[in-house]
């Protein structure tokens, strides 16, 4: 799947700055980040903890908290430039065309609201259908999602339910209006291994059946590589690379994309583990020009001076370094 | 530590951010700082009555019985023609000796029980906390009525009686919080390198304990007083002549028709002392809470 | 477990408390005054009938006989004798309880009318000038004494502006309905007197307001403080994300968790309608408990303190019961505790 403009894309982010107040000072978390989503491709947006993964995929439905500012951008779905809309066309769009789901699946359901009730919710929002037909489209897609025994799950409430199955409901929720795009935020992360692995499975099946694209938002890339199609890196508010999930693999040109996957440790291997040197800045004031360059093994003079532009290296490879172009004269 | 490595570290948490985002915080908050202002207030009147009252609190001068407020009265005369203003700034020195006293001792009581229950648990937190249910199943005031009423009125009394149920509140928060805390795991690895359970208190229990119970300790001044102004105006408190407020606002109220100032005046204090103590209680909860969020 | 079995075991407990109760309140009339005979007696009663009075009412036995005697005595319903009104105690405490039960609810409902819109607003405008305005608004209820504002309230809105009316329960040329409840508003309805359904009503607005502002304070904080919190909860997040606007958030989803912990404070908040109406009911001429326990304070009417100190107990934990059962009923976690 390409990224280039020659078929349209689902989803584009241009230039999104997106700032928070805080008693501190305000944090610049977003600093101009460009991402393209095509259709029915799964696109892995990848990052350590404060790179603004999270803050990228909630700009895109405006669920940002009341101290962040969305300073400059655009947001392009199906058209429209999602910034600019009016509140009451987000909500429509919000759980129809574009869907997100969290991390801990427990935590975002209501504790005293039966589970069915709120997947039920979903559909009565936004399509006029009776109660009854609201029940039975939700005992439909608990089916489908491999719940148990649908209609005791229905009855629940989020404390009776194990991690996995409260995922489960979560993706139904989510999944209920077939949207056309899923933002997913670490949506294993807090679950055990081997119900991760039931989970991605259950995933990609849905996905590949509704042909939904997906922003699968996470910290490792190796998970991200099992079910994405591209792969975005990203550092400090900004991406620092995007390709394909093989080339990325085979071929990471972002001195920082290779010292994450460096860090990946290989089975067998009994040496030292490998790791960085430096931390993630504080965002509030950050590195002047490439917000790595103090960490990165490679820098050299215009690093620390200007901001290096994301720039088409070889077809559908994208970085954001000196060492590669990335001026902007 | 020795004093001058102390003295250098209040210095050094005064230099430091945590404390300037404190005092941001307070700053952008007027009601905590309105509260404060009150409670100094309140303090300084009370230290220096003899100095601020014009006239005697006690002695009566019945020709000049219910007299309005004026120029040499400023808040009128009672019905044994002492000046209310100078009773009421006497006043503020039983209230607030009241309710420093009542919070001192139901705070060191209830805290400490509330800790012992809550950190060695078993069977005496069972049983301390089946007592501590025993006293909340009666409304404050109420209990403390019976109380007054058992051992008689007066101002020690009064004191006993308040602080008899109200070391009940205290215990249960030091125990939730204690209780918090020693699932912890630094408390863990401190009692895995062997620290003693005396030097686990006092060092990591304690210090987190605190701040909760200091935050109720404020808010109870503020509820003391007004305990104490209730127990004086049903008669069961500090007796007449003390000028206590409650007591007064009692006394005021045959006369509450034609001579409105003999009750006004002191319960407005009791407001206004109550009001300052619940301002810098809420205020110094709402900071913490902001920085522990943080 | 359901709510059923939870109810059972909270009616259990409550048992538990009620004998809490009584032996808290033997302690204090057995055993904290110094003299309890002289207590009970009064100051003026010569010592041979001190003596007298103490081996036939068994104060000379050991004390864990006299609380035998004690309980025996309350299960009988022998709350001993009041030397003001030289009834027994138990007979008073019947006659005066209903008013102070209408008084006190009638409050509850002034103090939840005002207090959970107040404390919703302020969470939704947290410190803007509506919230700022509330907060302050909770605060002075709950550093007011009520007793004050009610000599205060009274004297300006009554005795000034006569907009309502004096203090009682009536007014003097109204026919009261016959005694069933007690509850005139109740009685009067039953009976299908309007006009002192009316009047009765109209009398109960003041003393209720006043009450029920102290009470709504605490209602206030606890809606806002749980409202705030729930709204940075993940599930509001999801709802948001299902495209609901923010009223339905507010709502359907917020205000359900939020009202939950407010249940817990409406329960305490009852003790202090109870302890509001020791304080204010003097002063509106209200025949409840509030006055008749004032007045056993003032005369060391020391069984009839007792008394009052006792049944108050145990409505405030009858209160708290029905609020515990109601929690239970809302919050479905609870019930696996």
């Amino acid at each position: 799947m390409t990224s280039k403009g020659k078929e349209e894309n689902l989803l584009e982010i241009r230039d999104l700055y997106v700032r928070f107040h805080t008693l501190r000072g305000i944090v610049k978390a977003i600093d101009g980040v460009n991402l393209e989503v095509g259709y029915g491709e799964v696109l892995g947006l990848v990052g350590e903890t404060g790179s603004g993964k999270t803050v990228t995929g909630l700009s895109i439905l405006r669920l940002l908290e009341q101290n962040a500012e969305i300073t400059g951008g655009e947001i392009i779905f199906q058209g429209k430039d999602l910034l600019k809309l009016p509140l009451k066309e987000i909500l429509k769009i919000r759980g129809r065309d574009i869907s997100m789901i969290f991390q801990e699946p427990k935590a975002a359901l209501n504790p005293v609201m039966q589970v069915g009730d709120q997947v039920a919710e979903s559909f009565l929002v936004h399509e006029d259908i009776s109660k009854k037909e609201a029940r039975e489209r939700v005992l439909e897609i608990f089916r489908r999602v491999g719940l148990p025994d649908p209609e005791r799950v229905y009855k629940s409430y989020p404390h009776e339910l194990s991690g996995g199955m409260a995922q489960r409901v979560v993706i139904s929720m989510a999944l209920a209006l077939k949207p056309k795009l899923l933002i997913a935020d670490e949506p294993t992360s807090a679950l055990d291994v081997t119900i991760q692995a039931q989970i991605m499975d259950l995933f990609r099946e849905l996905i590949n059946e509704m042909g939904t694209s997906v922003i699968y938002i996470t910290h490792d890339m190796a998970l991200a590589a099992e079910i994405s199609d591209r792969i975005a890196v990203m550092y400090a508010g900004r991406i620092v690379e995007v390709a394909g999930t093989e080339t990325i693999f085979e071929n990471p040109l972002h001195p920082y994309t290779q010292g994450l996957l460096k860090s990946i440790p290989k089975p067998g291997y009994r040496g030292k583990l490998f790791s960085m040197e430096g931390e993630i800045p504080p965002l509030i004031n950050p590195p002047s020009g490439c917000r790595f360059h103090p960490r990165c093994p490679k820098r050299f003079d215009p690093c620390d001076k200007e901001v290096p532009k994301l720039v088409e290296v070889e077809q559908g490879h994208k970085v954001a370094c000196f060492l590669f172009g990335g001026v902007s004269r | 530590m020795d004093i001058r490595e102390k003295i250098r570290g209040l210095v050094e948490y005064f230099r430091s951010e945590d404390f300037k985002i404190t005092l941001i915080l307070v700053r952008k908050s007027p009601l905590t700082i309105l509260g404060l202002a009150l409670t100094v207030f309140l303090v300084l009147v009370a230290v220096f009555a003899p100095l601020i009252a014009p006239y005697d609190p006690i002695k009566q001068d019945l020709k000049n019985r219910l007299q309005p407020p004026s120029w040499e009265h400023p808040f009128g005369t009672d019905q044994l023609g002492r000046d209310i203003f100078s009773r009421v700034v006497w006043g503020s020195r039983i209230s607030l000796f009241i309710a420093l006293i009542v919070v001192a001792i139901s705070f060191t009581v209830g805290t400490t029980i509330g800790i012992i229950s809550g950190y060695f648990g078993g069977k005496v937190d069972e049983v301390l906390m089946r007592i501590t249910d025993m006293f909340m199943a009666f409304p404050r005031l109420v209990l403390a009525l019976a109380v007054a009423a058992a051992l008689g009125p007066g101002l020690f009394n009064t004191m006993l009686a308040i602080a008899f149920v109200s070391w009940v509140y205290y215990a249960r928060l030091a125990r939730a919080s204690t209780l918090q805390i020693r699932e912890e795991v630094y408390i863990e690895a401190a009692r895995a390198i062997g620290a003693s359970d005396r030097r686990i208190l006092f060092l990591h229990v304690l210090p987190m304990v605190i701040t909760p119970v200091i935050v109720q300790a404020t808010l109870d001044m503020g509820g003391t007083i007004l305990t104490a102004a209730g127990l004086g105006f049903l008669g069961l408190g500090v007796q007449p002549p003390t000028p206590e407020w409650g007591v007064m606002v009692s006394e005021g109220r045959r006369f509450i028709t034609e001579q409105w100032w003999v009750s006004t005046f002191p319960g407005f204090a009791i407001l206004l002392a109550t009001l300052g103590f619940n301002l810098l209680g809420d205020g110094i909860n709402d900071i913490l809470n902001v920085r522990a969020r943080r | 477990m359901d709510l059923k079995t939870y109810i059972l075991r909270r009616l259990a407990l409550m048992l538990f408390v009620l004998f809490g109760i009584i032996v808290i309140t033997f302690i204090v009339s057995h055993v904290i005054p110094a003299d309890p005979i002289g207590a009970i007696l009064g100051p003026q009663a010569p010592p041979e009938l001190v003596e007298k009075v103490r081996k036939e009412w068994g104060f000379d036995k050991p004390l864990p006989e006299q609380f035998v005697d004690y309980m025996v005595n309350l299960l009988h319903g022998n709350l001993g004798k009041s030397i003001r009104t030289n009834k027994p105690v138990a007979e008073d405490l019947m006659k005066f309880f209903p008013a102070t039960i209408e008084l006190a609810t009638a409050a509850m409902i002034v103090a939840i009318a005002i207090g959970i819109p107040l404390g919703i607003i302020s969470a939704v405008k947290k410190d803007k000038w509506p919230d700022h305005i509330s907060r302050i608004f909770a605060l002075m209820g709950v550093s007011m004494p009520v007793f004050w504002l009610g000599l205060i309230l009274l004297f300006v809105l009554y005795y000034q502006l006569g907009i309502f009316p004096g203090p009682g329960r009536l007014d003097p040329g109204i026919e009261a309905p016959p005694r069933i409840t007690g509850i005139l508003t109740l009685d009067s309805l039953i009976t299908g007197n309007f006009e002192a359904f009316t009047n009765a009503v109209w009398h109960l607005m003041l003393p209720s307001f006043v009450l029920g502002y102290y009470a709504s304070a605490s209602i206030t904080r606890i809606t806002r403080t749980s409202l705030l919190e729930v709204m940075t909860q993940d599930f509001i997040r999801t709802a948001r994300a299902k495209g609901l606007s923010e009223r339905v958030v507010l709502f359907r989803h917020a205000l359900r968790n939020a009202l939950i912990p407010t249940t817990t404070v409406i329960g305490m908040a009852y003790g202090s309608l109870l302890e509001g109406a020791i304080l204010t009911e003097t002063i509106f001429a209200w025949p409840g408990l509030g006055r008749y326990s004032t007045g056993a304070f003032l005369s060391v009417d020391f069984l009839a303190v007792m008394g009052s100190t006792l049944l108050i107990a145990v409505i405030y934990s009858v209160a708290n019961l029905v609020v515990d059962i109601l929690y239970a009923f809302l919050d479905p976690r609870i019930r696996y505790a």
